[in-house]
């Protein structure tokens, strides 16, 4: 089957510091991709490379069989992917619903349209109670639900989540996986940035690892976990060697 | 060097040498003309970089600092040189008192409101000169610098320019001396950086506003009584230079000192060669324009970041 | 919706009846006055309340409006209801020209390019014969006799009435497009750009080509705002009419009304323009600045104590109870009559 969006050799560099370098993979229709890394790994580096924030230094972005990598963020939105922000911007001075349509807006022009795929939206992230409350008066769990609505009432194909699970209490994490499983029920496929292991592994068809700005590994959860150069990522040289040992 | 009377010399003759002479002398001006619009834009900038406030009234801070210096020279026969720590001093009060009758109060309010209250001050002050003084022009036409040049070559240039540039420049490097090395300037620097990250450093920024206001007043006041010395004093004497300070401002970088003197010299040459080239009436809109030019490449100013 | 549409209706009806109650000119030329600087409020609110780009230059869109009415009129005898059209299609072309390469910056530095322009517009009028320059342009007047329909074919009107209709119209034509505006997947789209350009841009909009549009809609209006202010004038000349002051009074109107609301200069300018109107009146004409030094006061009060805007206490008065403003608009036309 042919990839949906397909990451072809990325490199992005800010000076000599080289933050993503050469990382190729694919997500295909219909699947929940993470991408997992430490912190400063050049994950949330090489989101914005694909949705058009960064141009990247080399390499491609294929969506759809179209190249995007030249493409400006808001019309690879249009075309169908559509990301959030770990850093929750939340448009302040505007309630929960009015903030769902300007994202419902995309493909319409009519506001009634508007309004009803924002209260579809609503009604998925579970929002529906709080669309009158000003964007300013959320709490983070809330800022972060409205992020995603706001990015799925675009109606989108992928939907790209940047740490959208981080802060949240256990609750909180179980509704967002929910919401993940749910959406990709609808056909939607998933990009996920996170670290929380124990939420993300769960729901994931494929993790990517990314460490030092280059991808260490990529296959389902299970085989991830048990890779040698994931573990040494994450807990370091010393702490592998002595696992090994043991 | 030798000093003679400006009548017998006029600033603005074009000498009988050829058209670089005249360029040279034009430079000349501009660039004292620059330094003195420097040290009213460094005043403006502090505000700006410390409280993101764009004071409409600063201009008339400079009137009133102009007028200042008239009347000490015209009730008191003191030179405006002499009564530039007057100038500085009084301003430098008006500053502060702007700070806690006013800003104070409307520091946190939304968006433009801040503005609005300076602007209303910028009104007040100016119709309040001219309730006060009449809108007559009035010069000071005899002090110490007046009407006395310096022959440079075939360069001739007032002394009165000169004195206020040199003093521009010393004021500047003292202001920024002031905010680099001193434990208050650094205070301020905090404040503009982050208020809240500052006020947990148990910095007290209310007060550090209040001292910005008083430093950005005492700039303008001692800009003021520097160019009373060769600009007529009235009511709207300070609008023009606060349009131009803005102008100056935004070019350099917002907050930014550096910035503020680099485009206070280039409004200063932008102004004399753009009104030797187009005609005087032009002198403006080409320094306008430099400015739309610049921040197309630095979309932040010169400086800014 | 339909509690805002309410509210309109009583404003207007409360307008359209002043001419009725009073003929008093000073009251009509300030309630004249008023509706053309709140349809520039509401004009400037678009770009600058639901838009977010702050811009000082508006004074050069008004001008633009006022010469172009006025030269088509003065030098070839057409009708001023050309040259209001003529003149906001250049006024929304200049706009297009100055915006596009200034929608790149950020904030401060925008305002302060958007009054570069206006000043620079300026100065090119100052010395433009064709323009008559410096000296301005007196508009030449129709006879004192004709008859009303050849006096609305050319604007010109012997008593105050009429103005205070056509403004009227001008005005609420002006703000139903605004409220409509901010109802529309446009006025979505120009608040998402104002809170945040980078959520703006990820969820599909693209932030320049709207900026642009709200533009050219503001500069299009407050073009005809121009035109009927020269026309009612009958005056202009480019010191007065792109001065600084125009574009702060209607950013001064516009913020104390409520900025970024529909009604935020309808009230700014209600309170505002009779405000102006009385202090000159009273206390002007002396040449003494005792008025402009006045109300630069009373502007420093209002900001210091109602940072928020008016629209904040109506705002709290109409949660109570709708009639509340109703008597508040009653106030400003007390004021007025004085």
């Amino acid at each position: 089957m042919k990839p949906l969006l397909e990451i072809k050799n990325i490199t992005m560099k800010f000076g000599s510091l080289v933050a993503n370098e050469d990382i190729s993979f694919t997500v295909h229709e219909n699947e929940i991709v993470s991408l997992i890394g430490p912190n400063g790994a050049g994950k949330t580096t090489l989101f914005n490379c694909i949705t058009g924030f960064y141009r990247p230094f080399s390499g491609k972005v294929i969506y759809n069989g179209k190249d995007i990598t030249r493409m400006t963020s808001y019309q690879i939105c249009k075309l169908g992917i559509t990301r959030t922000f770990q850093i929750v911007k939340t448009l302040n001075e505007m309630t929960v619903e009015e903030n769902v349509m300007t994202g419902a807006f995309l493909h319409t022009n009519s506001r009634k349209k508007a309004e009803e795929i924002a209260k579809e939206t609503l009604e998925l992230t579970g929002l529906m109670p709080k669309k009158n409350v000003l964007g300013a008066n959320l709490t983070i769990a809330d800022r972060k639900r409205v992020e995603i609505a706001r990015a799925l009432a675009t109606n989108p194909r992928i939907l790209m989540l940047d740490e959208c699970m981080a802060g949240l209490n256990q609750t909180e994490i179980k509704e967002v996986m929910d919401l993940c499983l749910k959406l990709k029920e609808k056909g939607l496929s998933l990009l996920i940035v996170e670290h929380i292991m124990e939420a993300i592994m769960p729901i994931s068809d494929k993790v990517v690892v990314l460490n030092a700005g280059k991808k260490i590994t990529e296959g389902n959860p299970q085989d991830v976990v048990n890779n040698d150069e994931v573990i040494k990522a994450y807990l370091g040289e010393r702490y592998h060697a002595k696992s090994k040992k043991s | 060097m030798k000093y003679r009377r400006a009548e017998d010399s006029p600033l603005f003759t074009k000498l009988k040498g050829e058209e670089h002479m005249i360029i040279a002398q034009i430079i000349a001006n501009g660039i004292l003309m620059g330094f003195i619009y420097a040290l009213v834009s460094v005043g403006l900038t502090l505000i700006w970089g410390v409280m993101d406030i764009i004071n409409f009234a600063h201009g008339e801070f400079l009137m009133i600092s102009m007028y200042t210096a008239f009347w000490m020279f015209s009730l008191f026969a003191m030179d405006p040189l002499i009564a530039l720590p007057i100038c500085t001093i009084l301003i430098f009060v008006i500053g502060v008192l702007t700070y806690l009758g006013i800003i104070r109060r409307v520091i946190n309010a939304p968006g433009l409101t801040a503005l609005l209250a300076t602007f209303g001050l910028s009104m007040f002050l100016k119709n309040l000169a001219q309730f006060l003084w009449t809108p007559n022009f009035r010069y000071i036409n005899n002090s110490m610098v007046s009407g006395k040049t310096i022959e440079l070559g075939s360069i001739v240039i007032g002394v009165s320019q000169v004195v206020a540039a040199v003093a521009s420049i010393i004021l500047t490097v003292a202001v920024m001396l002031f905010i680099d090395r001193t434990r208050t300037g650094k205070a301020i620097q905090a404040t503009a950086l982050n208020k809240n990250t500052a006020l947990l450093m148990g910095i007290n920024t209310k007060k550090i506003y209040a001292i910005t206001f008083g430093l950005s007043g005492a700039c303008v006041g001692a800009a003021g009584a520097l160019m009373a010395t060769f600009f007529p004093i009235y009511p709207a004497s300070g609008a023009l230079y606060s349009v131009l300070a803005f102008v100056s401002v935004a070019m350099g970088g917002f907050g930014n000192i550096k910035g503020a003197l680099f485009g206070g010299l280039i409004i200063g040459l932008a102004e004399a060669l753009g009104g030797y080239m187009l005609g005087t009436q032009f002198k403006y809109a080409i320094v306008f324009l430099i400015y739309l030019i610049v921040i197309q490449v630095r979309p932040k100013g010169l400086f800014g970041w | 919706m339909v509690k805002n549409k309410k509210i309109l209706f009583i404003i207007i009806a409360i307008l359209a009846l002043i001419p009725i109650i009073t003929r008093t000119k000073a009251v009509l030329n300030a309630i004249i006055l008023l509706l053309i600087f709140a349809t520039l409020g509401e004009a400037w609110n678009i770009i600058t309340g639901f838009a977010g780009q702050t811009s000082f230059g508006h004074a050069a869109f008004f001008g633009i409006g006022a010469y172009t009415s006025t030269i088509v009129f003065y030098r070839y005898n057409i009708t001023p209801w050309v040259g209001l059209i003529l003149g906001g299609i250049i006024a929304a072309v200049v706009a297009a020209i100055m915006s596009y390469p200034c929608f790149k910056l950020k904030g401060h530095y925008f305002a302060v390019a958007t009054l570069a322009v206006a000043e620079i517009i300026k100065q090119i009028f100052v010395s433009w014969d064709y323009v008559e320059g410096a000296t301005g342009i007196s508009l030449p007047i129709i006879q004192r006799s004709s008859g009303f329909a050849k006096r609305l074919f050319y604007l010109q009107f012997n008593e105050k009435i009429p103005w205070v209709y056509i403004c009227l119209v001008l005005f609420t034509a002006v703000i139903l497009l605004c409220s409509y505006l901010e109802n529309s997947k446009m006025g979505y789209y120009l608040k998402a750009i104002r809170e945040s350009h980078e959520v703006a841009e990820s969820i599909g909009i693209n932030p320049t080509n709207y900026k642009l549009y709200a533009m050219l809609i503001s500069a299009f209006i407050s073009a005809i705002c121009g035109s009927m202010y020269a026309q009612y004038i009958l005056y202009i000349d480019p010191f007065m009419i792109f001065s600084l002051d125009i574009s702060m009074k209607i950013v001064l109107l516009t913020v104390l009304g409520g900025v970024g609301n529909v009604f935020g200069p309808i009230i700014g300018a209600s309170i505002f323009i009779p405000l102006s109107e009385f202090t000159r009146i009273k206390l002007g004409g002396s040449g003494t600045g005792v008025d402009l030094m006045i109300y630069g006061l009373l502007i420093i009060l209002i900001t210091c104590y109602q940072p928020k805007g008016v629209i904040g206490i109506v705002q709290k008065l109409t949660e109570k109870s709708k009639k509340t403003n109703v008597g508040g608009e009653g106030k400003i036309e007390a004021t007025s009559g004085n």
